[in-house]
């Protein structure tokens, strides 16, 4: 309301309106947007973004993609969490063929789940910090998430556009040195983390800038359709981990932190409380591993060991099968959702059994929820604008499919 | 909150509004309706006491080419936080006639969403307050998600939908 009273007369214009172009390519956006801003001196009159700079066309090409070729696709998403969208995509076809994953296997994918949403959470928290002109946590916390990258490594063997797990569990079993790096890195993250959060947390410098930057109320967060930490930043606690439990969340006790006004220093703040609770889910999952297989028995779908392809009959055709995309497909549709970095990562898929998805749609949070950007920034200053778009983390892979 | 819940308290407030229902593989309750009714249908859902699907979670066009006369459908997945219920709603419409009343007036979250599927489909949202292309160019010509639009070279003959498990397409790729 304060807003619209101050530009409700022209009399409250301190000079000339003067266009700005904040983007394509601009060092403080982390992306490749575009807004056009109407500037009232340093205030923001009016903001109109453009997207769509990198598209790629996903959900076409995912209609020529058999099931397991489309995986790749997703890394490309928010591909600051790429392992969530993966393992999204694979429990979005284990629902339609209607299978079901060992314990293990569900443990395993909480495990990189949750490390992901670390690495998604600490690159957007300090980079706030950097927009605030804190730099050093940002450097330390980027080795952080190259150790997390390490991990990555270890079980799939790339680092950001991962491609990890595969339709029916996981590629491999956790290596020793998995096992090794993982608990190093269970007991030296912690320190270093509340390290970076001691430096920001309660810093009267920070506050200041964040506090009350690009506020959102509940009501009108719902209603841009936010999901994730920026829609529990404003207040509500929508977290689809406990809504619709997916992997065996259910298995887990975690807290769902809130904030209060929505502004840049709740969104901060969730997100900090956020890799605390996923810390605690990662190690009550690694210390409650289960024995068992790591994938599910879908010979239909999940290759068999390499070895056995040369050797046994049976392994040989159901490789071939699975290469040449031999297997039916049952028709249907079916909605699989996630809660990726950003929020309701939403797979839904519409099978006419053939071998490719008939149609494929993304729910892409950073999507939904960056058109009530405009909104946001309006009658905020340039700097402030710059703040709250890296506070919601707006990935732009995500945004323009 | 069931099913039959559900269809009962919309056979109360809208007789005649769900033309055909049925639970999708997923256990997602779907309802069909028709154009007109799809607007009037997607209100109450929202504001009823006893429905209550507060949160619009996504919604896109699909292109089923050999459905003559309901060639383009709408499906919007609807979501019920406070009882944890999902629900999609349906409608088709043929292509020629592609338009639908926007939704951008009960959720503000549908507006980029609008401009995306009549970016990739060409389906005219009537009522929709800035009506342009969203991720692709302006100046493009074609809706590219539609069916007819092929990914690979037309002339092509290794990669027909046959060899994509479709039968009955043989040699084409609904064109």
């Amino acid at each position: 309301m304060q807003v619209q009273s101050y530009f409700s007369s022209l009399d409250n214009l301190d000079g000339e309106l003067a266009t700005l172009n904040l983007g394509p390519t601009h060092p403080a956006t982390h992306g490749i947007f575009q807004n056009v801003l109407k500037m009232d001196g340093e205030k923001i009159v009016s903001g109109e973004p453009t997207i769509g700079y990198i598209h790629r066309a996903f959900e076409k090409l995912a209609e020529r993609r058999p099931y397991n070729q489309i995986t790749p696709i997703t890394d490309r998403l928010n591909y600051c969490s790429s392992p969530i969208n993966n393992m999204g995509w694979h429990m979005t076809v284990e629902k339609l063929i209607g299978c079901e994953l060992p314990k293990r296997a569900q443990y395993m994918r909480i495990i990189i789940m949750e490390l992901s949403r670390i690495a998604d959470h600490l690159v957007c928290n300090s980079v706030i910090g950097v927009d605030t002109g804190a730099l050093t946590g940002f450097t330390y916390m980027f080795q952080e998430r190259e150790r997390i990258y390490d991990l990555f490594e270890e079980v799939c063997g790339s680092r950001l556009t991962t491609n990890i797990g595969r339709i029916g569990g996981m590629e491999r079993d956790f290596t020793p040195a998995f096992h090794a790096k993982l608990k190093d890195f269970l007991k030296t993250f912690p320190p270093r983390f509340e390290e970076f959060g001691g430096l920001l947390e309660r810093n009267r410098i920070f506050m200041d800038r964040c506090i009350g930057a690009g506020p959102i109320t509940a009501e009108m967060a719902m209603a841009y359709g936010f999901t994730g930490p920026n829609l529990r930043a404003a207040g509500v606690d929508y977290d689809v981990r406990v809504m619709s439990p997916y992997s065996s969340y259910e298995d887990f006790d975690f807290i769902i932190p809130v904030g209060i006004n929505g502004d840049t220093y709740d969104r901060f703040m969730v997100r900090q409380e956020e890799i605390r609770q996923s810390l605690k889910i990662i190690n009550d999952a690694y210390n409650n591993l289960p024995e068992g297989a790591y994938h599910a028995d879908v010979p239909e779908f999940y290759l068999p060991d390499k070895p056995d392809v040369y050797t046994k009959m049976e392994a040989l055709i159901y490789h071939f099968k699975v290469v040449m995309q031999e297997t039916p497909i049952p028709v249907g549709e079916v909605y699989h959702c996630v809660e990726g970095g950003n929020g309701e990562l939403g797979f839904y898929l519409i099978s006419d059994g053939g071998r490719t998805p008939y149609r494929l749609h993304f729910r892409r949070p950073c999507f939904i929820y960056y058109q009530a950007y405009p909104e946001m920034i309006k009658g905020s200053m340039l700097s402030d604008a710059i703040l709250t778009m890296s506070s919601m983390n707006v990935i732009a892979g995500e945004l323009d499919a | 909150m069931e099913s039959e819940q559900i269809l009962g308290r919309l056979a109360e407030t809208m007789p005649g509004a769900v033309t055909a229902h049925d639970t999708a593989l997923d256990g997602i309750l779907n309802i069909h309706t028709t154009r007109e009714k799809l607007y009037p249908l997607l209100q109450t859902l929202r504001d009823d006491e006893q429905l209550g699907f507060n949160f619009l979670t996504s919604l896109c066009a699909i292109h089923y080419p050999e459905n003559a006369g309901q060639e383009l459908g709408m499906i919007y997945h609807l979501h019920n936080w406070a009882k944890n219920v999902r629900i999609r709603v349906k409608i088709y419409f043929p292509k020629e006639d592609a338009h639908v009343p926007t939704v951008s007036t009960l959720w503000p979250s549908a507006n980029w969403q609008e401009r995306q599927e009549y970016d990739f489909f060409g389906v005219v949202f009537t009522g929709h307050p800035d009506l342009r292309r969203i991720l692709n160019v302006d100046d493009m010509e074609v809706f590219p998600m539609r069916k007819e639009y092929r990914l690979e070279d037309g002339t092509r003959t290794d990669k027909d939908d046959r060899f994509f498990g479709r039968e009955g397409h043989e040699g084409r790729s609904f064109d």
